[in-house]
C-alpha cells in the first residue's frame, strides 16, 4: 500500500507492505542507512528515530502506523549544513566509537535535550538507558550529551 | 527479517473498531506494537490480519473523573508519567511505567496492551490489581461492560475478553488519602529489564490497624495475581512484626512461581517475601 509521511522535513510517499517495520523502509526503499539495526526486538536502541517529536525503536513501528506522521532520522538532524548540536557534541567529545550505535543514541539525546535543554547526568542516563553501545562504557557519550552547547553558545562559536 | 503480509485495518473511530473486531475475530489489535513486532520478528505469531488502534483519540485520553481516573487503553507510558493527574494520584503507577523498556518503549507501549498482552511479567499489572482498576470492555454486539481486572486473567495468556471485544480504557479509584501506596520491580537491571518479581500494594490504615490490603504481584504465577491469604492475614490486625510475619508466611500458599529464563521457583518466593516484609516494616515508622 502507498505510504504517505513526512520524512526529514519533505512529504514522502512510499510502497510498502503495511506491516514491514519502519527501519526496513527507511534503509532499504528509502536508502537512509543512518538508522542501524542492532536486536531487532526493542532492546538496543540503534534504530531509534523520531515520529512526532519522540524518540521510538523503528524495529518496533509497522510502517502503516506512520502515515501522516512526522519522521526524523540521525540524517535530518543537522540544518543548512551544520551539525545538530548534539552531533558536534560526540565529535568534540569522543563520543562515538565503532559507530554503530551513535545515531541511536543522537536521536534520543535530541529527544532529551528538546524537551529538556540542560538536563543532570542522572536524567541523561535515564533518557539514554534504551541506548546500548558495547565499545565505550557510556561515559563519553554521556559527557557528550551534557556538554552539549545550547543554541546561542552554537551560534557564539 | 521476514515482513507479514497480513492486512492491516485501520478503522476510523471505535464504533469503526468494534465492527471490524465483530467482523474479523481472529485479526489481533494492534496498538503500539511492542510486544507484536517482537512476535513477528521470532515468527512466533502469524496473524491473518491486525486491526490497528493505534490512531483512535476515543482510546487515548487520560480523565480525572470525581472517584476515579479514566486511562484509554491506549495511552503510552510516557503520557502517564507526565499526567499530571496520574501523579497526582497514582504515583506507583508512575514508578511503575518508568520501569517498562526504557523511553524508547515507554513513548509506544500501552496500558491496554500491556494488560491484554497478558503477560504474568507485565510491569503495571501489579500495581492496578492493587488499586481495584476496572477494565472497560466493549463490543458492537453488548456494548460496555466493567470487569475487573483481578477477574480478567484465566489462566497463562488467557482473558476473558471475548473475541469481538477490545479494552477501552481502564478506570482506576483514586486512593483515599490515608491508603500507603507501593511499587517494588526486582529485575537484573533499572532499565531494559523483564521483571523476576512486582509487587504493588496498597494497605489502608485506621491508627496501626490495617482496614483494607491489596497485593499485586508479577512473575510469580501464570498470571497478574493478588495474594488472598497474605491480605487476609493484614486486614483486621495491628501492623506489628507478628502480623507482618503471618502475612509473608501466608504469601507462601498464595504464589505459584515457575523456574524460567530470568529466575528460579525458589528465588522468586523468597524474594517476594522479603520485598513484602521491607514494605509493610518500611509503614511501622
Amino acid at each position: 500500500m502507498k505510504i504517505q509521511f513526512e520524512l526529514n522535513g519533505a512529504p514522502t510517499a512510499v510502497e510498502a507492505t503495511p506491516m514491514a517495520r519502519l527501519l526496513d523502509v527507511l534503509r532499504e526503499d528509502l536508502r537512509l542507512t543512518g538508522t542501524k539495526e542492532g536486536c531487532g526486538e526493542g532492546e538496543c536502541g540503534a534504530c531509534t528515530v523520531l515520529i512526532d517529536g519522540r524518540a521510538i525503536n523503528s524495529c518496533l513501528v509497522p510502517v502503516v502506523q506512520v502515515r501522516g506522521a512526522k519522521v526524523q532520522t540521525v540524517e535530518g538532524l543537522a540544518r543548512d549544513g551544520r551539525l545538530h548540536p548534539v552531533q558536534q557534541a560526540f565529535v568534540d567529545h569522543g563520543g562515538a566509537q565503532c559507530g554503530i550505535c551513535t545515531p541511536g543514541f543522537v536521536v534520543a539525546a535530541a529527544e532529551l535535550l528538546a524537551r529538556d535543554p540542560q538536563p543532570d547526568a542522572i536524567t541523561i542516563r535515564e533518557a539514554l538507558a534504551g541506548n546500548l553501545c558495547r565499545c565505550t562504557g557510556y561515559q563519553k557519550i554521556i559527557d557528550s550529551v551534557a556538554r552539549t552547547l545550547s543554541g546561542d553558545e552554537e551560534a557564539a562559536r | 527479517m521476514m515482513t507479514s503480509a497480513a492486512p492491516v485495518h485501520t478503522p476510523a473511530d471505535l464504533a469503526d473498531a468494534l465492527a471490524l473486531r465483530a467482523a474479523h475475530p481472529a485479526a489481533w489489535l494492534l496498538a503500539g506494537g511492542t510486544d507484536i513486532m517482537v512476535y513477528l520478528e521470532a515468527h512466533a505469531i502469524d496473524p491473518p490480519a491486525f486491526i490497528d488502534l493505534w490512531g483512535l483519540p476515543e482510546l487515548r485520553g487520560v480523565d480525572s473523573r470525581g472517584d476515579h481516573i479514566r486511562v484509554g487503553a491506549c495511552a503510552d507510558y510516557t503520557t502517564l508519567i507526565d499526567d499530571p493527574a496520574v501523579r497526582a494520584h497514582l504515583p506507583p503507577l508512575v514508578e511503575a511505567a518508568r520501569t517498562v523498556g526504557a523511553r524508547q518503549i515507554q513513548n509506544r507501549g500501552t496500558i491496554g496492551g500491556n494488560i491484554a498482552n497478558a503477560s504474568p511479567a507485565g510491569d503495571t499489572m501489579p500495581v492496578l490489581l492493587a488499586l481495584d482498576a476496572v477494565l472497560e470492555l466493549q463490543s458492537a454486539a453488548r456494548g460496555l461492560r466493567a470487569v475487573p481486572l483481578a477477574d480478567f486473567y484465566t489462566g497463562y495468556k488467557r482473558t476473558v475478553m471475548a473475541p469481538d471485544e477490545l479494552i477501552a480504557a481502564v478506570r482506576i479509584p483514586k486512593p483515599a488519602k490515608a491508603d500507603r501506596l507501593h511499587f517494588r520491580k526486582v529485575g537484573t537491571r533499572l532499565a531494559q529489564s523483564i521483571s523476576k518479581v512486582v509487587l504493588g500494594g496498597r494497605l489502608r490504615l485506621d491508627g496501626d490497624t490495617v482496614t483494607e490490603a491489596r497485593l499485586g504481584w508479577g512473575s510469580v504465577a501464570a498470571t497478574p495475581v493478588r495474594s488472598p491469604k497474605a491480605e487476609a492475614a493484614l486486614v483486621g490486625q495491628a501492623l506489628s512484626p507478628s502480623t507482618i510475619e503471618a502475612a509473608v508466611a501466608a504469601l507462601d500458599g498464595d504464589i505459584t512461581p515457575i523456574d524460567d529464563v530470568r529466575s528460579t521457583a525458589g528465588y522468586r518466593v523468597r524474594v517476594a517475601g522479603r520485598i513484602l516484609r521491607s514494605w509493610l516494616e518500611s509503614l511501622r515508622g
